[in-house]
């Protein structure tokens, strides 16, 4: 925690600004007494400005420039080239002197690297097994949701969504300790019989981990789909002579599309960028793309922070492209998007 | 009227503007600006009880983000509480005052070795007010045999049971230490040697932790962790079977120090909270609140046998001997231990 301390004249700033834009916002309202709508969306518009767009605009910024602010390429370079800042910021004349020590770039361990690439593909081997896994759980889950025959279908509704009024984080650290050598889980496996295993710290765990946390955004889009697919529709194909499983391939499969669609991408979005769940289930030693961003801003070293941003920049550029698609199949939003 | 009016709202608008420190400012104040829960908080009372010098207290939790505060915000801090190896940058970078000794006469309670550390060599600008060291933690029911060495960390019987410390200059420090080279190395080849040894150890470790580890140890999760002394010695209080050792290769020694900013606006009053934090019974309150270990010689007296006996607060010589403090690394070498560390998270 830094210790920043606002002073007075801080508050007496904040203080007036939040008067004169409550003031304008009135006196706008009483100049066009029709209470036109888009002043109500001004606050949201204002939001929207000052924690998304600026934002934005300062990642790629930061992104397209050298920590002295000039314009430069070197950012994406070394997302393809992870060596690449390290060369660059020793500079010409160090890495002279090295080769004149007889020291090639591979003795100083600054030769090309793929770290960055890796990780990434890494990333994406993680999310889409998650996005599969999910839509193989969560699917059938929703159908059994939105069956009006079943009775418990809001009962388990409810408990989808209790366990999301808790925070992630806590979730996840519950999950930590559940799994841990002498947790809750090995007990219940030794009493069985099996034995204690090892289910923290590695790719399997933080799998899993992913899996608890972006289930629910699987299952309420094609749960919210198929509960309001119009009845009658199941019922005339089997009046029309189809079965059980043709009803479902031929009417509610189809129809549910948008549903699955929206829930691909709300899970496979988070799950891309995972960070946090990587370090708290793998135990530090898995790094993720989202943890790789991290860490460039953690860093204390000059650079990083533009590297960071061209990471993060590349990062925004697909979960876009994702997003396209979605729009894509999914014109109305049917999906629901959030829940 | 309205003239008047205005003008009284105008003065009433300014006054209040003014920062409300000017209503104690009868008052002597000292702004101290330290790591969060480092010191015993009634410590400032009596101080103030004594002195009638009332201490504003202000908090950071790493090294970095404090130095970033203390230069942007000139004046803001009299007395700060800086690691050695910062102590190096802010002196270089002219941050930190030379501190009046004259206005600190229980100085001479420090210990003589610390009087004059590495990092300021003519001690002008710092007094020691807490050290420790990074050593390994062990658990007795699952090693057996005597632990002296690195290289524990890399014998395969304990794969899955080593939890290491996710911090750059430590680990990094213990790798070119178990090769023999200084944990302050300079040499891309040495750093590149320790960065292949912790790729190769990987594998066997269970974690990289920092603040978990000492949990984990305690619960009997783990059989051996990297581990800063005073971290140690809290899992021990927990779990009677854990021993610490500083390994023959060599460690670290660390020290946080006492320093007066440049641009300090009480630096007289700095200097008096010096001084009462350097007294004997004051060093013994604090000392007993984080049991660290205290370089304060007359309070190691006070404490007696329960500080003297205890190994892991109180090192014998020998063990101080071959441990090294950290020195600040240049802008450029830093980005080989940044680059390395790097490729170490992300072995798999």
């Amino acid at each position: 925690m830094t210790n920043f301390k606002v002073p007075v004249w801080g508050y007496w700033l904040m203080g007036i600004g939040l008067a004169a834009f409550i003031g304008l916002l009135i006196a706008y309202i009483r100049k066009n007494r029709g209470f036109r709508r888009p002043i109500f969306a001004s606050p949201y518009v204002l939001w929207i400005i000052v924690f998304t767009v600026i934002p934005c605009l300062l990642v790629a910024y930061f992104s397209f420039t050298d920590p002295q602010g000039n314009f430069t390429l070197d950012n994406f370079k070394t997302f393809w080239d992870s060596n690449y800042a390290t060369r660059q910021s020793l500079g010409p004349d160090a890495l002279k002197m090295y080769e004149d020590m007889g020291l090639s770039l591979e003795d100083l361990g600054l030769g090309r690297s793929s770290i960055n690439i890796n990780t990434l593909v890494f990333s994406l081997w993680m999310a889409f097994l998650c996005t599969a896994i999910c839509l193989l759980l969560g699917y059938p889950a929703a159908h059994i949701m939105a069956d009006r025959e079943f009775r418990l279908g809001p009962t388990l509704v409810i408990l989808f969504v209790v366990p999301m009024w808790m925070n992630f984080l806590l979730r996840t650290i519950a999950l930590m300790s559940l799994m841990e050598d002498s947790g809750l889980i090995n007990s219940i496996l030794e009493w069985v019989g099996i034995g204690r295993q090892k289910l923290l710290n590695n790719t399997a765990a933080v799998q899993v981990g992913m899996i608890y946390n972006f289930l629910p955004f699987m299952v309420f889009p094609i749960y919210n789909v198929l509960n309001k697919m119009d009845y009658k529709l199941s019922e005339a194909a089997m009046d029309l002579g189809c079965d059980k499983w043709h009803v479902f391939y031929k009417v509610t499969l189809p129809l549910s599309v948008p549903g699955v669609v929206s829930g691909i991408t709300m899970v496979f979005m988070p799950a891309v960028t995972t960070f946090y769940i990587s370090r708290l289930l793998g135990g530090g030693k898995i790094q993720l793309f989202g943890d790789l961003i991290e860490s460039k801003f953690l860093s204390t070293s000059l650079n990083e922070w533009n590297v960071g941003s061209a990471l993060s920049l590349i990062m925004m550029i697909l979960i876009l492209l994702s997003l396209g698609l979605l729009n894509k199949v999914d014109p109305e939003g049917e999906g629901g998007g959030m829940v | 009227m309205k003239k008047l009016v205005s003008l009284l709202a105008v003065l009433v608008l300014g006054l209040s503007m003014l920062p409300m420190q000017n209503a104690f400012a009868a008052q002597e104040v000292v702004n101290l600006y330290n790591w969060y829960d480092y010191m015993d908080e009634t410590v400032f009372d009596l101080f103030e009880q004594e002195t009638g010098i009332h201490v504003n207290k202000m908090y950071f939790t790493n090294n970095e983000d404090m130095m970033v505060q203390v230069r942007v915000s000139p004046g803001a801090y009299d007395l700060v509480i800086p690691s050695d190896y910062c102590v190096e940058r802010m002196i270089a970078e002219g941050m930190i005052q030379e501190i009046n000794f004259d206005n600190i006469p229980n100085f001479a309670n420090v210990i003589p070795a610390l009087q004059t550390p590495d990092y300021d060599p003519d001690h002008k600008y710092c007094v020691p007010f807490m050290w420790g060291t990074l050593g390994i933690l062990y658990d007795t029911t699952k090693v057996e045999e005597e632990v002296d060495s690195w290289s524990i960390l890399w014998d395969e019987k304990y794969a899955d049971e080593i939890i290491m410390l996710d911090s750059i200059r430590d680990t990094m420090g213990l790798a070119l230490k178990l090769l023999g080279y200084s944990m302050n190395s300079l040499d891309p080849q040495e750093l590149k040697a320790a960065m292949d040894q912790l790729i190769a150890q990987k594998p066997l470790a269970k974690a990289y932790y920092v603040d978990e580890t000492k949990d984990k140890m305690a619960a009997g999760d783990a059989a051996i962790a990297v581990m800063w002394s005073g971290d140690a010695l809290y899992a021990m209080e927990l779990n009677e079977n854990l021993k610490y050792v500083v390994p023959m290769e060599g460690s670290n020694i660390w020290i946080d120090t006492m320093v007066i900013p440049a641009t300090a606006k009480n630096k007289e009053n700095a200097e008096k909270l010096i001084d009462f934090l350097c007294r004997p019974d004051i060093a013994k309150m604090n000392c007993e609140y984080i049991w660290y270990s205290s370089p304060n010689a007359a309070a190691i007296e006070l404490m007696g046998e329960d500080y003297t006996e205890n190994a892991t607060i109180n090192p014998s010589q020998e063990v101080i001997d071959r441990c090294e403090f950290f020195h600040d690394i240049p802008d450029y070498i830093m980005t080989f231990y940044t680059n390395f560390w790097q490729q170490v998270k992300n072995a798999r």
